[in-house]
């Protein structure tokens, strides 16, 4: 085989074409046989070397130096400067912008990617990006050197758990899938991330679809399906149209389709799109869902490994749970076990929002505390605040508070505390809100998105919102408390679904660790944080207040009077407690009392 | 548009979307969507022509108007009642809502004299809360059309609502 020092490769797509890449070649061949150099260097054809805008576009190898925009008459120059004398023609080289990820940035301290660490640094709509970072060898190493029982031993080996929240062991729900009969078999990746506040998903599928379809490729290959779908909300479209755009270009590659990698396994997929029903995210209503069904929910069992989409055995996963296994497949299940804990392996996304410093998404190692994450993953109380609780594992979960900053992160360690995991929404509170207020903002919202199909949860929410609202509204009463434990207990128990399951989690867990709130505001008509309007007065403090009348100007019910450089005075009476006049005062003279 | 030209309309999209969709139980949900893209909702002699072009004696599909109207209930996509010109949607979400979404909320109402789900009489403004968008780190965020906004603040909603006519 000829060597060669140095190739040099010319990209003839269409647009470099036009702009005239054939001519370039043929004088770069030219120019080399004129110098001799034609036995030292090879010219290619090649494709997508840069965004073709600025062509023709070459590269340069082994320096990798990245030239554009030269014309026919350039070329003697460029040869001989570059081949000759080795001197890089600054005049022509691209100069390399970093893609910039507003919603990741750079890694933060504690951080460890792995579900996002192509996201940001690959063009997620160019298969060839995925291909050049080692994509799909998961796959061709799965399907040329494993077996699909091999493959299942090694993803339980590894000790993923689904990411969806739920944390069931993945190997071993395709373990399920697998020994089911029954065919066809189907793949379902549930990318309906409805929970508010989480999305991990989101990011993934737009930065790095191809992990997710590798995954689901893989899967079927264990379990022996024969085609998939990835149900994603109709709130993401640019997430629908990468993936839109991954499948073809898979296809295209062959990883998708008839006898992939030539052997005798062959897998499609398709990508189903909801409209609008948070209940869909629950995997049976998901599959209602996919057969063009009212997403509701049905109980289980029988559970879809065994009854699914069709009536016929199917897998469901996570998005996040299926970007983690071409890397377990070409890494190792050790390597992966390494991360987390005794129960909990690997890493896990989390979407930090509320009053902190630097919201976002993240990734750390299961394990972690949330001290750590909140304080030095997210930069701490935004406004140096301070600390009251933390929602975590979106609408279903529950609010933790101060002495459960320390717990190393688990699936079981939250579930103990009276949270869960979730798919990982992170919703951090500080000591301006009112976490009744909170409790009954949830509630307003499982209560809205119940799907109506069993009476506990479409009532049950319904009524525990109500009572929630007497409390906030200062009508509450002695035995409220018990009334809305009991109520929040049966519609746990008896719910068809998990969202009528964790509905009450919001309202069981600031019970439990916020109670002299909800009695406060019960016995005492008051709300300690300030917020439930009807508990709360505004009054003008005589020695701050130097008459400037801003207050009484934008009063919107004109409830302030008084004279100007004189003390002002609110009429209770008038007053409706919107808060205006304590956000416009600049001598901070407004106190709002409860 | 006069009533026969919307109902020519409808034909028409029915027809484009069962085309691109397939008459399957699984294509009912693409296909309302289609057609609730195309008018901004799903107008009542929709729900007959999609029954009407699906049903096929032939291949025994059969599909009841109710079903497709039990289908356009349930999604909050799919809208039966007519929608203005441009739709706001506000997310209410607990990440919007901390950071001060309820000003926003209340701004957004107050300013275009509508509650949650309601449509302004000369149909040009719908203001409907959404479910999250997954846009949390920039909120309170809102949507117009298809338009993002974030870290929105009560002052510029007048500004925001200037640039849609």
């Amino acid at each position: 085989m000829a060597f060669y020092r140095s190739h040099v490769l010319v990209c003839v797509d269409p647009e470099c074409l036009a702009k005239g890449a054939h001519d370039i070649i043929d004088a770069l061949q030219d120019e080399f046989v004129a110098q001799g150099l034609i036995n030292e260097i090879q010219v290619l054809e090649t494709s997508r070397i840069g965004k073709c805008s600025e062509g023709p576009e070459m590269m340069v190898y082994p320096e990798g130096v990245h030239y554009h925009g030269m014309s026919v008459d350039d070329i003697p120059y460029l040869v001989e400067e570059h081949f000759l004398k080795g001197r890089i023609v600054e005049r022509f080289q691209e100069v390399i912008k970093p893609l910039v990820d507003e919603e990741l940035g750079p890694l933060r301290p504690k951080e460890v990617r792995v579900v996002l660490r192509n996201c940001g640094e690959i063009d997620p709509n160019n298969i060839e990006d995925y291909l050049a970072i080692d994509g799909y060898q998961a796959l061709g190493k799965a399907l040329l050197e494993m077996t699909p029982e091999k493959v299942i031993e090694e993803v339980t080996n590894s000790g993923l758990r689904g990411r969806g929240g739920a944390g069931f062991p993945a190997g071993k729900k395709w373990a399920l899938t697998r020994q089911v009969q029954g065919s066809p078999k189907y793949m379902v990746c549930n990318a309906d991330e409805g929970d508010p506040g989480a999305f991990m998903n989101r990011r993934v599928l737009e930065g790095d679809p191809h992990s997710v379809i590798e995954g689901m490729i893989i899967g079927a290959y264990a379990v022996g399906a024969s085609y998939g779908y990835i149900y994603c909300r109709a709130e993401y479209p640019l997430a629908v149209e990468t993936l839109r755009i991954a499948i073809t270009q898979a296809r295209e590659f062959g990883l998708l389709g008839s006898n992939i990698f030539g052997t005798d396994f062959s897998f499609d997929l398709e990508v189903r799109v909801g409209a609008g029903a948070f209940v869909c995210g629950e995997e049976t209503a998901l599959m209602a869902s996919i057969m063009g069904k009212r997403g509701e929910p049905s109980p289980r069992p029988p559970f879809p490994s065994v009854k699914g989409v069709w009536g016929k055995p199917t897998n469901n996963n996570n998005v996040e749970t299926y970007s983690n296994i071409p890397q377990i497949i070409t890494k190792g299940a050790a390597w992966y076990s390494s991360m987390g804990t005794e129960r909990s392996k690997g890493t896990k996304t989390f979407a930090v929002g509320g009053n902190v410093t630097n919201p976002g998404l993240i990734e750390v190692p299961m394990g972690i505390t949330l001290r750590e994450i909140i304080f030095e993953v997210a930069g701490g109380i935004k406004d140096g605040k301070q600390f009251k609780a933390v929602q975590t594992g979106g609408p279903m979960g529950g609010c933790l508070t101060e002495t459960h900053l320390d717990l190393p992160l688990d699936y079981e360690a939250l579930t103990q505390a009276g949270s869960m995991m979730g798919s990982g929404g992170l919703v951090v509170i500080d000591e301006n809100s009112c976490m009744v207020d909170i409790a009954r903002f949830f509630m307003d919202f499982t209560q809205a998105e119940s799907c109506g199909k069993c009476t506990p949860c479409r009532v049950g929410t319904r009524r525990i919102l109500e009572m929630l609202q007497k409390i906030c509204d200062g009508r509450g009463e002695d035995g409220d408390i018990e009334k809305l434990e009991a109520l929040c207990y049966e519609v746990s128990r008896n719910s068809l679904c998990g969202l009528g399951q964790g509905a009450p989690n919001p309202v069981i867990s600031t019970l439990k660790h916020f109670r002299h709130e909800y009695e406060a505001h019960i016995y005492e008509k008051r709300c300690p944080a300030k917020v439930c309007r009807p508990l709360i007065r505004f009054e003008v403090q005589a020695e701050t207040c130097t008459g400037c009348t801003v207050c009484a100007r934008n009063c919107p019910v004109h409830a302030i009077s008084g004279e100007r450089r004189q003390t002002h005075i609110i009429d209770e009476k008038a007053c409706i407690h919107c808060g205006v006049c304590v956000q416009v005062c600049n001598f901070n003279a407004i106190h709002v009392l409860s | 548009m006069s009533e026969l030209a919307i109902k020519q309309d409808v034909t028409a999209i029915v027809q484009a979307a069962i085309e691109k969709h397939g008459r399957n139980r699984e294509a009912l949900i693409p296909i309302l969507s289609e057609i609730n893209h195309a008018f901004g909702h799903i107008p009542g002699n929709a729900f007959r022509e999609v029954q009407k072009q699906i049903h096929n004696p032939g291949e025994q599909t059969y599909i009841a108007e109710s079903q497709l109207y039990a289908l356009a209930s349930f999604y909050d996509m799919l809208s039966t009642k007519p929608r203005g010109r441009h739709v706001i949607k506000f997310c209410e979400n607990a990440p919007c809502h901390v950071v001060g979404g309820k000003a926003i909320w209340n701004a957004l109402q107050e300013r275009l004299n509508l509650a949650n789900g309601e449509t302004t009489p000369d149909f040009k403004w719908t203001l409907v809360t959404t479910s999250c968008l997954g846009l949390c780190s920039v909120g309170p965020v809102l949507l117009v059309d298809d338009d993002i906004y974030g870290n929105v603040t009560p002052e510029q909603i007048p500004d925001i609502l200037k640039n849609y006519e």
